[in-house]
């Protein structure tokens, strides 16, 4: 470990101040990191096992271990976790949090007050969505999505859920809202945009999106409310209303915020290939514009969720050549991470595994969403299982993997430990199986022509879902070895301040774990992000 | 799974163009991936090459040839699809009834039913009526789907072109039996169709049950009473019809029969006479709500599910 003088103003942010107390009054980036963490954690946790419940159930034909009524909660549940409390926050509100200020050389993100706000408006809103398990009527059964008429007739609590998601956006926009600000105005003296990494590029993006997209879900989800509690009549036919409005602005919003839960992730790869290939990443720029363009086009193709809906010939024909337009940056992002591959010295470690597999698996889903995304094959898979199968791949293979693998990136950052890599690596395969023997009986359950949502189904459907819950035995082995290894970590061999060799700031400018303010002081930046040229001596000099 | 209707041909070469081409991407990027992570290995190859920062011409290759390739996908996807929207002018139309949980078809003459029976090699326009929430239609086999909304006049078309019997499901997600709410499409032929068209049907009731039906829908019966005999938060309206019941009266047992009256005195005073078993002060009065008329349309209903005295 080098030795970074311990000055006063720089208090060691594990050690010396605290207690509960002093974690939830907390204004540092750091800490409400880890309170997110924790948070998030243990929502997703409860979400994967809802996942598990729901593959029991469907293991065969028939009534297995819950009624259809709980079966739909329980689906509408999982979704609404997984996507508001786990795969929209996790990596922004984590590993943003976490890392931002140190990729961009700033003591903390613009903010501090605003994102502990943020943080408690997220746990305000989890809260209100679990507790709609515990009184009034049932718990929502509506699917994560909410739609009108069904979720204004249903007895079921779909009030308090739907502001539940209400308040967690407002937890987004602030958390987006304070990114911007903090990448305009808190980079490093000598950063200049395209000195920037490509991590805090992805998050710039990304908060754009969460800014200006989720308003438009929050005004969405306050017309449930109010169609429920006074009648109001805006998606109700039968006084003039259309329920096909309510599709169009939930997927106003809900189609960027693929992009919320994307682009982060991508953010996360290109973060990670350099470092463990040792040189500089493939086409910088090309990866920052192909983001800023995924982050635009992405507000036009919301019409694709709705190729079915009864929208117009031509409104499908243009929504559907959108939809193919912004495939292609992504695709741009996959062949430049496989290009950095090329001649560099690859040292596989834990976190590369998990980009590596982010890439095959991201693939997977970029490519099922062009089936989906193509007309006439989504009238055939449309709301089937092929649907569930793609967007699984998009959000737990692309961003769920990235997510893990920046845990096993920056873990050494965040604890000053390393956690076993044998069993790491271990850990990773099982779930990597698991995970595709889940999923790809899933897309051909779809191509046969099982709807999704579907408590019970037809005889012929049973061994493509017989395999997905067995795989989904095998992922959650994984998991649990995964997580068993990263929580015996902490006690595991203290890491040196920059194990893997890395020559952003974050590891090359603050101790592991960073002190309050991270730098010692300002750090002036002179090379790009990923200029591994002569680093072994650039890190030595520097710390 | 083999196709049976005129859109088959055109979805599944769509299906082949647009999978052909993942596969050959999936292979490819994946095999080159796992090439480079051996070949470039740190101990085979510890000093990487630090001078390769990117490449215009490749980043215009991988731009370019990506670009033609979505636009061949989206052409093929757009030539299979556009046919369903063109509805031939001698199709014959039918109108499908959504209803939480099931089907009616209604054709030209009156006549319905619950499987949807539609001759071979002919035009057939399905125009979609949903009584309630939104619905979907889905014939697999036939490659056709579309949403049944309620105020909206969607419609799909298709020409079967096999004899057979094929699933039909719902696949949009409209609560508690969604996944029950199947029937099949009867492909018949010509002549086959047209004698059972103009079969006469027994005196049907159907208009008064589907009067019921909405008064338990549209009052939200539905949430805590099914109709097909699943226990939710209330006993099920199947079968009960002039049966005897254990009911708790000031808390008291007492057996009654479940007839007009005590249906009536269920829905404006549910909590004088609760089912043994049951919870009393869940349901709500409906006094108000639900009219004399709607409670004579609801016994139909309740009549129609079966019971002892049928
Ligand atoms: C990052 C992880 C995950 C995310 C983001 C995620 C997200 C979602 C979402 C949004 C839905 C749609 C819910 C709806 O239709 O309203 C869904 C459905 C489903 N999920 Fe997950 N999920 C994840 C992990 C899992 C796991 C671990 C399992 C099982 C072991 C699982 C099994 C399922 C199944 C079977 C459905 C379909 C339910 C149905 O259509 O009947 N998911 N998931
Ligand atoms: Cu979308
Ligand atoms: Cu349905």
């Amino acid at each position: 470990m080098t030795a970074i003088p311990h000055q006063k103003l720089y208090v060691d942010f594990f050690h010396e101040k605290r207690g509960l107390a002093s974690w939830l009054v907390t204004h540092d980036h750091k800490r409400i990191a880890l309170l997110y963490f924790y948070a998030i954690s243990g929502f997703f946790v409860v979400a994967f096992c809802l996942g598990l419940l729901m593959r029991l159930e469907l293991i065969a034909p028939g009534e297995t271990i819950m009624s259809a009524q709980v079966y739909n909660e329980v689906f509408t549940l999982h979704g609404v976790i997984m996507i508001f409390l786990f795969i929209i926050p996790a990596v922004p509100a984590i590993f943003g949090n976490f890392v931002l200020p140190m990729l961009i050389g700033a003591p903390d993100v613009a903010f501090p007050r605003l994102n502990l706000v943020s943080w408690y408006l997220y746990v305000i809103g989890g809260l209100l969505a679990l507790s709609t398990l515990l009184y009034g009527d049932r718990p929502a059964d509506t699917g994560w999505t909410f739609y009108a008429p069904y979720s204004v007739k249903t007895g079921t609590n779909v009030t308090v859920a739907v502001l539940a998601a209400f308040i967690l956006g407002f937890s987004s926009i602030l958390t987006g809202l304070n990114f911007i600000v903090t990448i305009h105005q808190m980079r490093a003296p000598g950063m200049t945009w395209m000195k920037m990494p490509l991590f805090p590029w992805a998050l710039y993006a990304t908060s754009w999106i969460q800014v200006l997209a989720t308003p438009v879900v929050g005004i969405t989800l306050l017309m449930i409310v109010a169609e429920r509690t006074l009648g109001i009549g805006l998606f109700d036919p039968s006084i003039g209303g259309d329920p096909v409005l309510y599709q169009h602005l939930f997927w106003i919003y809900s189609h960027p915020a693929v992009y919320i839960m994307a682009l982060p992730a991508m953010g996360i790869v290109s973060e990670t290939i350099p470092v463990f290939v040792k040189k500089s990443i493939f086409g910088y720029k090309v990866i920052v514009y192909s983001s800023l363009a995924i982050a635009f086009i992405g507000y036009f193709v919301w019409g694709h969720h709705m190729y079915t809906s009864g929208m117009s010939g031509p409104a499908r024909i243009i929504f559907s050549i959108l939809t193919f337009l912004v495939a292609i940056p992504s695709a741009i992002k996959v062949f430049n991470w496989i290009s950095t591959l090329y001649k560099g010295s690859i040292d596989i470690k834990p976190p590369l595994l998990y980009a590596l597999a982010f890439i095959f698996l991201f693939t997977i889903g970029g490519l099922t969403g062009l089936v989906v995304g193509a007309l006439a094959t989504d009238i055939h898979v449309h709301d089937t299982y092929f649907v569930v199968g793609h967007f699984h791949y998009v959000m737990f293979g692309g961003t769920g993997f990235a997510f893990i693998g920046a845990i096993h990136f920056w873990y050494p950052k965040i604890w000053g430990r390393m956690y076993n890599l044998k069993w790491a690596n271990i850990g990773f395969t099982v779930l990597f199986i698991g995970f595709n023997l889940v999923y790809f009986p899933m897309l051909v359950l779809g191509m046969m022509g099982m709807p999704r949502r579907y408590y019970d189904y037809l005889p012929e459907f049973t061994i493509p879902n017989l395999v997905s819950t067995v795989g989904s035995w095998v992922m959650a082995i994984g998991l649990i070895i995964v997580i068993v290894n990263l929580i015996n970590g902490r006690k595991g061999p203290k890491a040196s301040t920059n194990p893997w060799k890395s020559v952003t700031l974050d590891w090359t400018h603050t101790q592991s774990p960073p002190s309050l303010y991270n730098f010692e002081e300002t750090p002036v930046v002179t090379r790009g992000p990923y200029d591994y040229r002569d680093y072994e001596e650039y890190i030595k000099n520097e710390s | 799974m083999s196709g049976a209707s005129n859109f088959a041909e055109g979805v599944d070469l769509a299906f082949y163009v647009i999978i052909g081409i993942s596969v050959f991407f999936l292979v490819g990027i994946t095999a080159v991936m796992i090439y480079f992570v051996f070949k470039y290995n740190k101990k085979r190859h510890p000093k990487a090459d630090t001078s390769i920062t990117g490449s215009v011409k490749l980043e215009i290759i991988w731009t370019v040839i990506p670009t033609i390739l979505v636009l061949v996908m989206f052409y093929f996807g757009w030539a299979g699809f556009a046919p369903m929207r063109d509805v031939p002018e001698d199709a014959i139309p039918v109108k499908a009834i959504a209803r939480m949980w099931s089907w009616t078809f209604e054709y030209e003459n009156g006549k319905k039913s619950d499987k949807l029976i539609v001759p071979k090699d002919r035009p057939v326009k399905i125009n979609l009526v949903s009584v309630d929430v939104i619905h979907n239609l889905y014939i697999p086999a036939f490659r056709v789907k579309e949403d049944v909304v309620p105020g909206r006049n969607n419609y799909m078309w298709f020409t079967a072109n096999q004899y057979g019997s094929f699933d039909l499901m719902c696949a949009e997600y409209c609560g508690l039996r969604h996944s029950y709410m199947l029937t099949t499409v009867e492909v018949v032929n010509n002549e086959e169709w047209a004698e059972w068209m103009l079969t006469p049907e027994g005196e049907s009731d159907l208009d008064r049950v589907a009067a019921g039906f909405n008064v338990i829908k549209t009052n939200g019966c539905v949430a805590c009473h099914s109709s097909d005999g699943t226990k939710l938060v209330a006993n099920s309206f199947k079968g009960i019809w002039g049966l005897d019941r254990k009911v708790v009266v000031d808390g008291k047992e007492q057996t009654i029969k479940i007839d007009a009256a005590y249906i009536r005195q269920s829905v404006y005073d549910p909590n004088s006479q609760v089912v043994l078993g049951y919870n009393s002060g869940i349901m709500p009065s409906y006094i108000g709500m639900i009219s004399d008329t709607e409670v004579e349309q609801l016994i139909e209903y309740i009549k129609s599910l079966g019971g002892d005295a049928q």
